[in-house]
């Protein structure tokens, strides 16, 4: 097993419970381990939701914490991945000032470049929407830091996996 | 055939009845067979409580002195008679009183609902008078928690607390409820809770893991068990037995395992860890099988991870995946409730008695008998030695008592020394070492085991931290025994400072009370021993007592704890001075 940190992403399924996010944040919190990034969603089945968690760390602390995680009640099923193992995006969008539309051309060829869009523009300001990998994202920021961002926000991690994780069969089996 | 028909009618359809959300929550606990429930009223509970005097021929209510001792109660009496224990208190102090009871349960595995009342729904996060966000503050250390705002929620959300409390690796359970949802008028029926999505208490056991532990422990040489709390949650203790004899196998146990075989058993080689007995511990760092079985590798078991069992192959019996590597690795690792495991596992295995192996363990037993255990039992120096005092009491109770401990060094020669015949007759705080669990956790333990000889012993330190809780004892009548091992110090502290501070002793002396004219106050015998020849006639006196009895036995002032592994040391550097 590797001992070296590295990325992995935690995939969590659970019932729909208020409470829950805090006692998977506490998991982590207790072990000092920094969520690099968190999402939380609907999941495939109805009445599921999913957590997709980003986190560094060594594979044999990562196992640990999946226990931890799975021996909450109202998680159905918790795992982990390499990132090879998942197809992920994260998403990102930026305020910018609508004279710069204008004035500075290259602006459009940074989004044409970037299979990014613009999402709307109106007088003031318009906001440019990329999906991508992190580096991807990391690369329109730094094309457009320099011609001065009003805003700008970036999501967690979603991903699938490539392998099946048949959350449906293991409810099925439950009830 | 005509009461056939009825019959079925009866069961296939629900009764409801339009009752309010406090009556149903008296109603569930009714169902679920409580008999006793330990609290504290207060605004936000008010009308349960109101119900509970209404109920109070099918449901007795034990009002504690403060609710971390309504907890301590519920959990001694969920130790000693596998049961749920039941706290109940009040929103915002009631409530965070409950968390030292609260995280002492779940680290150690015992079964309990709390249920606090909380500020009606419309004050939620309004910083209400006596709100406090308990369900937030308790999730750390709830098996499940969960707040209630609608009446309508409370039998099945009640049903499934007991479930997730009992069921797999018991552990404590906190349900809030809303003052409004406690006025609420609903239908109410109730239905127990045998299944939860999402939540497998117990793993199926893998035929093929059995297999594979069995052919290990068929080739041991030299193997060892240890065995944890597990073998007592799980009723597993014929099957333990069975086991171990047909095996052969030496076995120790962790603090919370003391009592499931008896301590007289021959192959009873006594406990493990920081104070345990010298030959489990040297000789877990030779065995070349170590078979552990419903324990979780604290580090108060195995010292310093790095040189511990090294040379071992490791079998781990574990209800609860989690613990499987979390500590120490394993080279096979038996899921599953051990009772099933062990009984499954019995036939597998081959008769053994590895006697050479059974000596080493003799021969170093004698050496910690010549160095400590022979001054701790019969010393002959002035000063009366805490292990004299739980020798005394060994001989009068024969050892059916059921000992109640509290934390410090009191603790340690309790469970070294004590005599166990019987199961579930030590309860102490193992996991949190919470000062003031004792003599609170013994009021639960008589209420649930009246029929039992209950002691409680305490030092100085703890008693004081819930000597309110005489109180509780009078006013119930509850006839435990209390003894508390006075060395005027925090004995375990101060040890520690001795050692390893160079006598500092930094807040650790006490200047008591008269703890005798404390207890008489609550109208208690109570009576002071300083003297060796007073002990036995004092002993004596108490188990006699048909009523709660207090017994302070001044002992000697600067008495350490031996063997001691030091903090981060090796098992096997374990020291006998």
């Amino acid at each position: 097993m590797n001992t070296e940190k590295q990325l992995f992403t935690v995939s969590i399924y659970t019932e729909n419970n208020i409470g829950l996010l805090n006692r998977i944040s506490a998991i982590f919190q207790r072990r000092h381990i920094n969520i690099e990034s968190l999402n939380t969603s609907p999941s495939e089945i109805e009445g599921v939701s999913r957590f997709t968690i980003v986190v560094n760390i060594t594979e044999e602390n990562m196992k640990k914490i999946i226990g931890q995680i799975e021996k909450q009640v109202e998680v159905i099923k918790a795992y982990y991945h390499y990132d090879e193992d998942t197809i992920y995006q994260e998403s990102c969008i930026f305020k910018m000032k609508s004279d710069l539309l204008f004035e500075e051309r290259q602006i459009q060829n940074i989004i044409k470049d970037n299979n990014a869009r613009i999402v709307t523009v109106n007088k003031e300001f318009f906001v440019i929407e990329k999906s991508g990998r992190k580096e991807e994202v990391d690369l329109i920021y730094s094309e457009l830091k320099p011609f001065g961002i009003l805003q700008f926000t970036r999501s967690g991690r979603i991903s699938v996996s490539k392998q099946p994780m048949e959350i449906s069969q293991m409810l099925a089996a439950f009830n | 055939m005509e009461t056939q028909t009825i019959k079925n009618k009866e069961t296939t359809t629900k009764v409801t009845e339009r009752i309010s959300g406090s009556e149903a929550v008296v109603r569930c606990l009714i169902e679920e067979g409580v008999k006793i429930l330990y609290g504290y009223p207060g605004g936000a509970i008010m009308p349960v409580y109101d119900e509970l005097y209404k109920f109070q021929d099918q449901i007795h209510h034990v009002l504690a002195r403060h609710e971390q001792g309504a907890t301590h109660a519920a959990q001694g009496y969920a130790r000693i008679s596998g049961d749920v224990g039941v706290a109940i208190a009040t929103s915002g102090p009631g409530a965070t009183n409950l968390i030292t009871g609260i995280a002492d349960a779940q680290i150690d595995s015992t079964p309990m609902v709390c249920i606090t009342g909380q500020v009606a729904s419309h004050l939620l996060g309004s910083d209400a008078f006596q709100e406090t966000d308990i369900v937030g503050i308790s999730s750390p250390v709830t098996k499940w928690n969960c707040q209630i705002t609608k009446a309508s929620d409370i039998p099945k959300i009640l049903a499934k607390a007991f479930y997730i409390a009992k069921s797999g690796r018991p552990g404590p359970v906190l349900v809030d409820i809303t003052k409004d949802a406690q006025f609420e008028e609903f239908d109410f029926s109730y239905e127990k809770c045998t299944k939860v999505r999402s939540y497998n208490p117990v793993p199926k056991i893998d035929a093929t893991a059995i297999e594979a532990a069995a052919a290990l422990i068929n080739a041991a040489k030299k193997p060892l068990i240890v065995w944890g709390q597990g073998v007592i949650l799980s009723a597993a203790e014929q099957a333990f037995k069975a086991v171990v004899e047909k095996a052969g196998i030496p076995a120790a146990w962790t603090i919370l395992g003391a009592s499931a075989l008896p301590t007289s058993h021959p192959l009873n080689v006594g406990m493990v860890g920081m104070h345990g007995n010298y030959a489990p511990n040297i000789l877990t760092n030779e065995c070349d099988l170590l078979i552990a079985i419903g324990m979780r590798f604290d580090d108060r078991v195995t010292g310093n991870l790095e040189t511990y069992a090294k040379q071992a192959k490791v079998i781990h019996f574990e209800i609860d995946p989690a613990e499987i590597d979390k500590n120490v690795k394993s080279d096979i690792a038996v899921l599953g409730d051990a009772k099933e495991s062990l009984a499954q596992l019995l036939p597998l295995l081959n008769e053994n008695k590895h006697t050479d192996w059974h000596q080493q363990f003799k021969d170093l037993y004698a050496i910690e008998y010549e160095k400590v255990i022979q001054y701790d039992l019969h010393p002959t120096k002035e000063g009366l030695t805490m292990g004299e005092v739980i020798h005394q009491i060994n001989i009068q109770s024969k050892g059916d008592a059921a000992i109640v401990t509290d934390v410090g060094q009191h603790q340690m020669v309790a469970c070294r020394y004590a005599e166990f015949n019987k199961t579930k007759s030590n309860i102490t705080s193992g996991g949190l070492g919470t000062m003031g669990f004792g003599l609170p956790a013994a009021i639960g333990a008589k209420m649930a085991a009246p029929e039992r000889e209950v002691v409680s012993i305490s030092g100085d330190g703890g008693y004081q931290m819930t000597i309110q809780e005489l109180g509780t004892i009078f006013q119930q009548k509850a006839a435990v025994k209390v003894v508390v091992l006075n060395n005027d110090f925090l004995g375990m502290v101060r040890q520690w400072q001795q050692l390893f501070f160079d006598k500092r002793y930094a807040s650790t002396e006490m200047i008591n009370p008269n703890f005798v004219a404390i207890a008489e106050g609550y109208y208690l015998k109570a009576r002071k021993v300083t003297k060796r020849e007073e002990l036995a006639d004092a002993v004596n006196e108490m188990m006699e007592s048909k009523e709660a009895y207090f017994l302070e036995v001044c002992v000697e002032k600067e008495g350490n704890v031996f063997p001691m592994i030091p903090s981060g040391a090796s098992v096997s550097d374990i020291r006998l001075s």
